[in-house]
């Protein structure tokens, strides 16, 4: 009884610990991000801009091929259970409400996490590793400023940019699927596109990617951080980097997604 | 006051723990103006520990660290970037920036602290790669040097910003000792060009003997010996001469008590 008392307790302190700790790079991250620019302390444009190429412009092939499929593939399911009313050209509807509300942001984020959340935390947990976060301090560089800021701002704008690019691509491969193989006609598939394409879905859709962005950049940077030791640290911070991420995302979705359900 | 007695580093009395574990006890010691001021002690001795403190990258539990008469912990974070500016460390493993190349990473400081203009900042990377041995090698990655000139590398960006004092890591750690005297002849140089204070934290007695002005010893987080090199060689603290004279701690005698020693058993 003790001891299961003791465990809970132990949690809950670690819990804590771990919410201050994060809430210290939260408040770290805003005022290099905000109010450091307005005192005339630089943002560092250039690195922010490389990030946003490597996050963005470079997951644009994966992001898009894995949206495409994803497209082809609910067309297809749909088509299983509207093709028995003749109602195929609800597949257009499905895959464009499906697509832009939660398909298109959640999968761009998974897939960012995989390869961008990872690669901040290795990167970060390398460069502490091998005292360069350190060395960083010592030169008077705030680490924050230097390393955070620019990923931070890099991702937020990254994640909501390919997930518009995915939404579509997403669409289109419905309509491959809807047209070329389901034998929908392309003109009342594209109308029946545009019909369902809402603006407040659109809303929906963006602002979740750009929650997600900041759970990847923020998950990937706190792991980061984190590692101790060597190398094997580095593997070990990397991997739990990758799955609270992705928890994290789909906590988020649901947030969000009762909260828009209501409004 | 003389120039020569000019204190740069004053340590009074300072305590650092990790957790319950106490690592530094009560260190006090000075550091004059222009010395090359070793602190030997084995491993373990909590010799990084106390670097780290002196240059603000950990927070003691109590005590107090001045450098140049200012108090790192009651400094704002704009002081101490000021203060910063004016102190080089050179790391254990040289702690370059992998992704940029070596002019970088000595330009850095330069690009980040000045308002120099880049021909002048890449004129100023160049004389500092030359004082160290490395020029032409801006162009480097610091994967493609070999552990002497990554160290000779991390001591050039640390000179970057002209600083009054530097802090080396274990400047030797790690090199063959040809590679490793080489370093040594540099800090040497380095103080002796530019008057510059030095503290070399290091467990290689050929270094000590080589470099030291004044030799502080640390013993399981305390100060058990501090003077010169001649001082401490007729100290009579077990410790220092067993340091000294490179014995083990144990010598077990005869085969039956190592195979006690390795093994717990009689």
């Amino acid at each position: 009884m003790i001891r299961v008392a003791g465990t809970i307790g132990r949690w809950t302190l670690d819990l804590l610990a771990a919410g201050a700790r994060v809430s210290v790079l939260i408040v770290d991250t805003v005022t290099w991000l905000v109010v450091a620019p307005l005192k005339g302390k630089g943002l560092r444009v250039r690195s922010t801009v490389e990030h946003f190429v490597e996050f963005g412009v470079r997951s644009m092939p994966i992001v898009g091929m894995i949206c495409f499929l994803i497209g082809v593939i609910i067309a297809l399911q749909s088509s299983y259970t509207l093709d028995k009313w003749g109602a195929n050209r609800y597949i257009a509807t499905l895959v464009a409400a499906s697509a832009i509300r939660e398909l298109a942001p959640l999968m761009t984020a998974i897939l960012v996490a995989g390869r961008s959340g990872s690669a901040i935390t290795a990167e970060i947990g390398t460069m502490k590793v091998g005292e360069e976060i350190d060395a960083l301090e010592v030169m008077g560089l705030n680490p924050i400023k230097f390393l955070v800021v620019p990923k931070f701002l890099a991702m937020v704008l990254a994640v909501p940019c390919i997930t518009v690019i995915a939404m579509f691509i997403m669409i289109f491969g419905g309509w491959v699927a809807g047209v070329l193989i389901v034998g929908v006609d392309s003109a009342i598939y594209i109308e029946e596109s545009i019909k369902a394409m809402a603006e407040k879905d659109l809303v929906t859709g963006l602002t979740k990617s750009f929650f997600f962005g900041i759970v990847i950049c923020w998950v990937g940077i706190y792991r980061g951080f984190q590692v101790e030791g060597g190398a094997e640290g580095v593997g070990r911070r990397t991997t739990s980097s990758v799955v609270t991420s992705i928890f994290l995302i789909i906590i988020v979705d649901l947030v969000f997604t009762v909260l828009f359900y209501y409004l | 006051m003389s120039k020569a007695e000019e204190t740069v580093i004053e340590v009074e009395d300072l305590v650092v723990k990790y957790g319950e574990r106490t690592v530094l006890d009560g260190i006090s010691f000075k550091v004059r103006r222009g010395e090359i001021f070793v602190i030997l002690g084995g491993s373990g001795s909590g010799k990084t520990t106390l670097i780290r403190n002196l240059v603000g990258l950990m927070q003691p539990y109590s005590g107090r660290i001045q450098v140049k008469g200012e108090d790192f912990t009651a400094m704002s974070d704009d002081e101490q970037i000021d203060l910063r500016k004016k102190i080089g460390m050179c790391f254990q493993g040289a702690a370059l920036f992998n992704s940029m190349t070596v002019g970088d990473n000595v330009a850095l400081p330069l690009r980040e602290h000045t308002k120099l203009e880049e021909p002048t900042i890449e004129i100023m990377t160049k004389i500092k790669l030359e004082l160290v041995g490395l020029s032409g090698f801006e162009d480097y990655l610091p994967s493609e040097l070999s552990g002497g000139m990554k160290k000779r590398a991390g001591i050039a960006r640390a000179m970057a910003m002209d600083p009054e004092l530097i802090f080396y890591d274990e400047p030797s750690a790690g090199l063959d000792p040809i590679v490793a005297a080489g370093i040594d002849v540099l800090i040497r140089e380095m103080q002796q060009t530019f008057d510059l204070t030095s503290v070399v934290v290091t467990h290689e007695m050929e270094s000590v003997k080589l470099i030291a002005d004044t030799v502080c010893v640390l013993e399981e987080g305390r100060v058990v010996g501090i003077g010169s090199l001649d001082d401490l060689e007729r100290s009579e603290h077990p410790y220092i001469q067993q340091f000294f004279a490179r014995r083990p701690d144990t010598e077990p005698s005869g085969d039956s008590a190592y195979a006690r020693s390795l093994t717990g058993l009689d």
